[in-house]
């Protein structure tokens, strides 16, 4: 911490990739602990934040088909799409169920076997080989009535996209702890190979980001970028090649459409052939209107990290979690939420 | 990102493991980490087991956190 | 963007969202001095009350799912919650009635065991059921029961206990864990089954009450932090009072469980619904007396000052972290809802 503290180097500037950490962040007012030279900002590690807008309404769409029970984790349940949001199309009868896991889906769709279920599947590395496991379940019980709606995405790429659209002069990345259980800190190596970035790979205790920070100043300093692993406790080189395993064999690497980055090439996790069965993007044929995106919404800025929540125009004023016009105020996990949480400490 | 929090593994059945997290108890899905044992202990995300808590780290970085109390309480 | 013509869950929440469906409709029209206060129950003066005192009066509608949950029920629930409102407001509860809504195919033998619940409930707080209504609705309409219960009671005339009359410097005082009943009813939901022993707190608080108001005739103002949790119950003094609020984290009682189950959903205890807890404002030269007065109670073993209340940051809940850093307790926008991110 004296380290952070003291630093009185060239200003540096971290991003951390992931919503959790920005949300730690704030909470445990760990911007006052650091010195004014090293500044944080908040990446594209929001899955719930990052969805587009039409994905989002592909997913309303199909919570509105006749027959259809959507499930979905909690987090994406008041996301506002184009013109509602899931639970809005639930209080206008759509069902719309809220799951735990994706296995709690299965179960439904086992005991529903005239219903057709669909799983919303959101989330990065970490939760991608969970939705895959289910999938997985799926076929071995024969279950011809379970389906996911991919939106799954991948953190290394969007790292690449934020660092390639040279819009920010970064120092380091705080690599984020849960995705990096899974997909190892080898994952990480291209950023000080190809960037020549420090990372850190932090977990989400107060401790663990700190810790991350001095290292990123210290490498930072020193002019020796490197990848830390400061969530040893979790992480380990090659990650978790089971989970990595179950992912690939349910899913393939695709072109995936990001809120603030557009669509970034390799990606998102599609259906292989051989499970499109459980494809809902295949199995149902929806109509859907272009999307709406809210004229002043910056979401796209917050999640590249060109601007900070407090600076966009509809920031509390218009944009505040009852009334929420984008999904970095209403996801746990946006920046937004956090900042609006949090920041009054900091004013 | 990913709420995952660490859990001790009471029993196993297949690859179904009974979890405890401060007196509370529910069942995950061992398909990730196959390998866990009762006992161990597991960062558990949306229903599954994703990685195996590794003893010694976590026992470094519960040193450190204890250290951090004691320098808070001493008025730092 | 959001199409706001239709009831959404989260106006039934106790967050800002109820705040103002309350504000915006219900007051529009139902507009007398009583009803915009907003309290718990209604104080009300009667005509040559002869020294009687007030008449207190409040309702609630319980629809909790699922009905039969660990440490309680519907019934149970319907009788204290009620009972609850009355006491804090310094009222001796003193009469309650019950109105049914059932749906058709309901098991008899269930309303028996949620009748018998109520029963025994109104014992223990010494209140007569003395009016009731049954009505049936087609298969569907309801989740197999809703009850409404009514209460009255008399509040001492020399009392005044209102969410407007904390002061600063007032001591805030806190009967018990909190987290306890939200999370009891939610481990049985469908979807997130967890076994834990852990029960709902629910429980008549009206013998709590009375002992804390013979120990002191300052108490300013009581809650019970019921929907929208502790957190809630504090940002309506605070707004009420037009005071801050200073709360720390760590004296905050929370049980192990309760905390296991909200780091496994990602929920807050904060913002967990209790039935059986409740909080005080009191002068600063009397919260010892009233909390062993409330330590000498079984509902009270384990009360705590929680926090003071401040002339800073008016309107606003400050909690101080256990890592000694300062955050602000928003009021809940709509029920807190299990993620994973």
């Amino acid at each position: 911490m004296e380290r952070i503290q003291a630093y009185h180097g060239p200003p540096l500037r971290f991003m951390e990739f992931c919503g959790g950490h920005t949300h730690a962040i704030m909470r445990y007012g760990i911007r006052n602990l650091m010195s004014p030279n090293v500044e944080l900002l908040s990446g594209p590690g929001c899955p719930v934040c990052v969805s587009a807008t039409a994905d989002l309404d592909r997913a309303i769409a199909l919570a509105g088909v006749p027959g259809v029970i959507l499930c979905t984790f909690g987090d994406m349940i008041r996301v506002p799409g184009s013109r509602a949001s899931l639970q809005e199309a639930k209080a206008r009868g759509a069902d719309v169920r809220i799951v735990y896991s994706a296995l709690d889906a299965v179960e439904i769709a086992r005991k529903n076997p005239t219903r057709q279920v669909v799983m919303l599947g959101v989330g990065f590395e970490t939760t991608a080989p969970t939705v895959a496991a289910s999938v997985l379940q799926a076929a071995k019980e024969g279950l011809d009535n379970f389906f996911v709606l991919s939106l799954h995405k991948l953190t290394s790429p969007a790292t690449r996209a934020v660092l390639d659209s040279g819009e920010l002069r970064l120092d380091g990345i705080i690599g984020p702890g849960h995705v990096t259980t899974i997909i190892g800190e080898n994952a990480w190596q291209f950023l000080p190979e190809e960037y020549g970035l420090p990372c850190a790979i932090s977990g989400f205790e107060p401790l663990d980001i700190l810790q991350a920070i001095a290292r990123l100043v210290e490498m930072a300093a020193n002019g020796q970028p490197a990848v830390h692993n400061v969530y040893a406790r979790s992480v380990t080189a090659e990650g978790n090649q089971t989970a990595l395993n179950m992912m690939y064999r349910v899913f393939q690497v695709e072109a995936a459409d990001w809120r603030g980055l557009g669509v970034v090439p390799n990606s998102g996790l599609g259906f292989r052939d051989e499970y499109a069965r459980f494809d809902a993007g295949r199995a149902f044929s929806l109509e859907v209107a272009a999307p709406l995106e809210h004229k002043g919404c910056r979401c796209g800025d917050v999640l590249r990290g060109a601007i900070v929540p407090t600076q966009c125009p509809l920031f509390a004023k218009t944009c505040n979690p009852t009334r929420p016009v984008g999904p970095c105020m209403v996801s746990a996990e946006g920046a937004c939420a956090a900042y609006y949480q949090y920041w009054e400490q900091e004013t | 990102m990913c709420l995952a929090v660490p859990t001790r593994i009471k029993r196993i059945d297949g690859d179904v493991a009974e979890i405890e997290l401060d007196g509370v108890s529910r069942s995950v899905s061992l398909a990730m980490t196959p390998e866990a044992q009762p006992g161990d202990y597991v960062l558990v995300h949306a229903g599954f087991a994703i990685s195996i808590i590794d003893e010694e780290e976590a026992a470094e970085t519960l040193r450190l956190l204890h250290e951090l109390e004691q320098a808070r309480l001493g008025g730092v | 963007m959001t199409v706001e013509d239709r009831i959404l869950l989260a106006h039934g929440s106790g967050g800002q969202t109820s705040r103002r469906l309350v504000s915006d409709l219900f007051l529009r029209y139902f507009d007398n001095e009583w009803l915009t206060k907003l309290d718990d129950a209604a104080v009300l003066p009667l005509p040559n009350d002869g020294g009687l005192g007030r008449l207190a009066f409040t309702t609630d509608s319980y629809v909790v799912q699922p009905l039969f949950f660990p440490g309680g029920d519907i019934g149970k629930l319907s009788v204290c919650g009620t009972v609850n409102d009355l006491a804090v407001m310094g009222a001796c509860p003193l009469y309650l009635s019950a109105g049914f809504i059932l749906e058709e195919g309901f098991p008899l033998a269930d309303l028996e065991r949620i009748v018998q619940s109520m029963a025994a409930a109104a014992r223990e707080a010494g209140v007569h059921i003395v009016a009731g209504d049954t009505k049936v609705v087609g298969r569907g309409s309801v989740d197999g029961v809703f009850i409404n219960t009514a209460g009255v009671g008399i509040a001492p005339a020399r009392l005044s206990l209102s969410g407007s009359a904390a002061r600063p410097g007032d001591a805030i005082l806190l009967s018990g864990s909190i987290g306890d009943h939200g999370i009891a009813v939610m481990s049985q939901r469908e979807g997130l089954r967890f076994s834990s022993s852990l029960e709902s707190d629910c429980a008549p608080l009206n013998g709590l009450v009375a002992a804390m108001l013979d120990a002191s005739h300052n108490i300013r103002c009581m809650r019970d932090p019921t929907r929208g949790g502790l957190a809630t119950a504090l940002n309506e003094i605070a707004l009420a009072s037009q005071v801050g609020i200073e709360i720390r984290e760590d004296d905050i009682p929370v049980r192990g469980e309760v905390r296991g189950v909200c780091e496994m959903l990602g929920l807050d205890p904060l913002y967990v619904a209790n039935e059986g807890k409740l909080i005080a404002t009191v002068p600063e030269g009397e919260a010892d007396i009233v909390l062993g007065a409330m330590h000498a109670h079984p509902y009270g073993r384990e009360a705590r000052c929680i926090g003071r209340v401040t002339a800073d940051y008016p309107g606003r809940v400050i909690l101080h972290t256990a890592l000694g850093k300062k955050r602000v307790v928003n009021m809940l926008f709509c029920d807190q809802l299990p993620r994973i991110c």
